[in-house]
């Protein structure tokens, strides 16, 4: 699908008459076949009318073509009430001379046929009114009804015929609607000489929800959107939105953004999410997952981006107080305007109307950052697949507008855990599970990174508390006995404290042991040293006591020798070794 | 009090058969150019007039193509159409005019079969 600019031309070359009605010329590939007529057709109260209108005013009011509306069923007056709600001023564009109002009544039990006839009536009164507005653009609504007025159909089908090449020739662009018949598009067979281009509305009831679908049947020439596609009908007229599967052409960007959470932000590679991905948090009742989303849109807030928050269990209010009580406010950001929470229960629509009006509100309120809480309330209004192909849609929508996507899941209690009901996961960037950890009697959260794509992120378990101040995040104990939480975490922590402290005391204890006897040791070594050095003294004086002895013995043989006159042959005094020899 | 209501509207309506003879009629036809169709409508018309509304009847024969606004105006679709706005209810006989007692009926002078 692909959005041009005004009067478009197909590759084929057909011109196109822009309707100005959001989607539709999406669909149809830049507008309706200008200068032809195009069928518009449906079973009653599906919305032709107003799409007819619409046609007109949008083209008097954006494309300056002027139009004609002719009615067959309600009056200019009627026409203008029903569609003032839209924000539509007939009488003032029938004043300006954008819009003639021609209104066909007709009765059956006034009219009386006498033979041979035709609508030349009608020719004129439609020739006139588009020549004195200058018209370029022309509704029948609803033609059929003539059928209703006149009996006889052979006339009236020559006449359509004529009228339809007329409009052709006249090189007006027409719509011309047509209640839907059994089994054909039409009661009277109009396709048959509307044959250029033929959209169907559709209101289909499926499970006392109503869901107003669009589809082009056909469109000679060019190319269209095949599929049915769901409109919406709201205060500023019809919006057709092809939210189909764009497919993965979408920019990534490589900027982070915060959780609201510092150490989840840890946990995800030390910076967060990456902004335009798209996260899951999944996990069974009470265990976080809309704080974590709020703290996620308060974040947001504070970055000064914009949030948009779809809640399809509680009121604005109720999620306002519910989360103050852990410390997040989100009224300032509400009233700065920087976010929106849009709480609705999933069954007042169908699924491809939720999808429509998320799709409008994300395309006029543009927040940077959207959550979803939770999605699993959606399978209320649809089967499985349905779900699942409508989020692939959002998530291609968000993905394309660099819009960041938290979606939180309820997962059943019992069943498996890491399993989402609608196998949904697959379209995650991110995935947290947020999980209770029951052990000694009480519940604790435990938050996990089941996945988070292009980081490297943490594979540890940590547990989740909900503070005053907001969520933290703490590592949970893992002992011998596998992973704690709560109060027998904080019991396994004491308890490892009171050994510490015992451990402790014990080294203590043995150390001070170890010094008594390394003091006693040191004692020992004292007495010891203390005899050692009694002993070496003791040995110096025998020395001392020998030398003198040996001094005074020489002293004494000298004086012997002196007395005896010995003869001293060799020097004065004798040598060491000399005296050694003598003793 | 019955019987004399009673009474009354019958007198009435006998009242006004016998003034149906000399109401006047106005009567508009409509027509698109000069193509046969249109001549025979009012070539019939007029014979029809004579025949059954001598002397109180008020015959205008209009060509739309001439005034357009009218067409709206009076709410025309098909071509020829015999508009009888008085007297009233008002009634619209459409076509060449040539089933000369459906426009007995249409201008009520016949009563519906």
């Amino acid at each position: 699908m692909t959005k041009e600019k005004s009067n478009v031309k197909s590759m084929e070359g057909l011109p196109k008459c822009q309707t100005g009605i959001r989607g539709l010329d999406e669909i149809t590939d830049g507008g309706l076949p200008k200068g032809r007529p195009s069928l518009v057709c449906g079973s009653a109260g599906c919305g032709k009318t107003l799409l007819a209108m619409e046609f007109l005013v949008r083209g008097a009011i954006q494309y300056n073509e002027p139009g004609v509306f002719m009615s067959f069923e309600e009056s200019p007056k009627e026409l203008a009430q029903n569609v003032a709600s839209l924000g539509f001023d007939l009488n003032d564009l029938t004043a300006r001379k954008k819009m003639s109002l021609d209104h066909v009544r007709i009765e059956r039990s006034e009219i009386e046929e006498t033979g041979e006839y035709d609508l030349e009536g009608l020719f004129i009164r439609l020739n006139h009114s588009i020549d004195s507005i200058g018209a370029k653009r022309v509704v029948l609504d609803t033609i059929e009804s003539l059928y209703g007025g006149l009996a006889n159909e052979g006339i009236l089908r020559a006449e359509l015929r004529r009228l339809f090449r007329w409009l052709k020739e006249k090189g007006v662009t027409a719509v011309v609607t047509g209640e839907r018949g059994e089994g054909t598009l039409t009661r009277h067979g109009l396709e048959e000489y509307v044959s250029d281009c033929v959209i169907l509305l559709d209101n289909r009831v499926e499970g006392q929800i109503t869901t107003r679908r669009l589809r082009v049947v056909k469109y000679r020439g060019s190319l269209h959107g095949t599929n049915e596609y769901p409109f919406l009908i709201d205060e500023k007229g019809i919006s057709v939105l092809p939210i189909t599967s764009i497919g993965l052409q979408h920019d990534v960007s490589n900027e982070r953004i915060s959780s609201g959470i510092p150490r989840l932000d840890t946990m995800l590679g030390e910076k967060g999410y990456y902004r335009g991905s798209s996260i899951l948090i999944s996990g069974t009742a009470g265990t976080g997952k809309s704080s974590t989303a709020a703290s996620f849109a308060d974040a947001a807030c504070k970055r000064g981006e914009r949030c948009l928050y779809f809640a399809f269990e509680e009121a604005p209010n109720q999620i306002i107080r519910n989360m103050r009580s852990i410390g997040i406010d989100l009224e300032p950001w509400i009233k700065k305007g920087l976010l929106e929470i849009y709480a609705v229960r999933p069954t007042i629509y169908g699924l491809e109307m939720h999808l429509v009006k998320m799709a409008k509100l994300i395309d006029e309120f543009k927040p940077r950052v959207v959550i979803i809480d939770p999605i699993t309330n959606l399978i209320a209004i649809g089967s499985e697949t349905e779900v699942k192909s409508m989020l692939a849609r959002l998530i291609d929508f968000l993905k394309a507008k660099q819009i960041t996507a938290l979606f939180t899941n309820l997962s059943h209690a019992g069943g498996a855990l890491e399993q989402t009901e609608f196998g949904i996961s697959s379209l995650m960037d991110t995935w947290l599970l947020l999980r209770d950890i029951e052990i000694g009697g009480e519940r604790n959260r435990g938050l996990y990174i089941l996945k988070s794509r292009g980081m490297a992120h943490s594979n540890q378990i940590r547990e989740f508390l909900l503070t005053d101040n907001g969520i933290d995040l703490i590592d949970v104990y893992l002992g011998p006995s596998g992973v704690l939480t709560g109060s027998a975490r904080a019991a396994v922590e004491v308890q490892d404290k009171i050994s510490d402290l015992m451990r402790k005391e014990e080294i203590e204890l043995k150390k001070r042991e170890l010094e008594r006897q390394r003091k006693a040791i040191e004692g020992q070594i004292a007495v010891l040293r203390a005899e050692f050095e009694g002993k070496e003294e003791e040995e110096n004086m025998l020395t001392q006591k020998e030398k003198l002895q040996e001094e005074t013995d020489i002293e004494a043989r000298k004086e012997m020798a002196h007395i005896r006159k010995a003869d001293v042959s060799t020097g004065n005094e004798p040598t060491k070794k000399g005296r050694r020899n003598i003793k | 009090m019955e019987d004399t209501q009673i009474k009354y509207t019958q007198e009435e309506f006998e009242e006004a058969i016998a003034k149906s003879g000399e109401e006047r009629y106005v009567l508009r036809l409509y027509i698109t150019g000069i193509t046969p169709k249109s001549t025979r409508a009012i070539l019939n018309v007029k014979k029809i007039c004579e025949e059954n509304l001598k002397g109180r009847y008020e015959l205008e024969v209009i060509d739309i193509y001439q005034q357009p606004v009218l067409a709206k105006d009076q709410q025309i679709i098909a071509a020829p159409t015999l508009i009888k706005k008085l007297p009233l209810p008002l009634r619209r006989i459409i076509g060449d005019m040539s089933d000369k007692e459906r426009i007995l009926v249409g201008l009520d002078l016949r009563p519906k079969k």
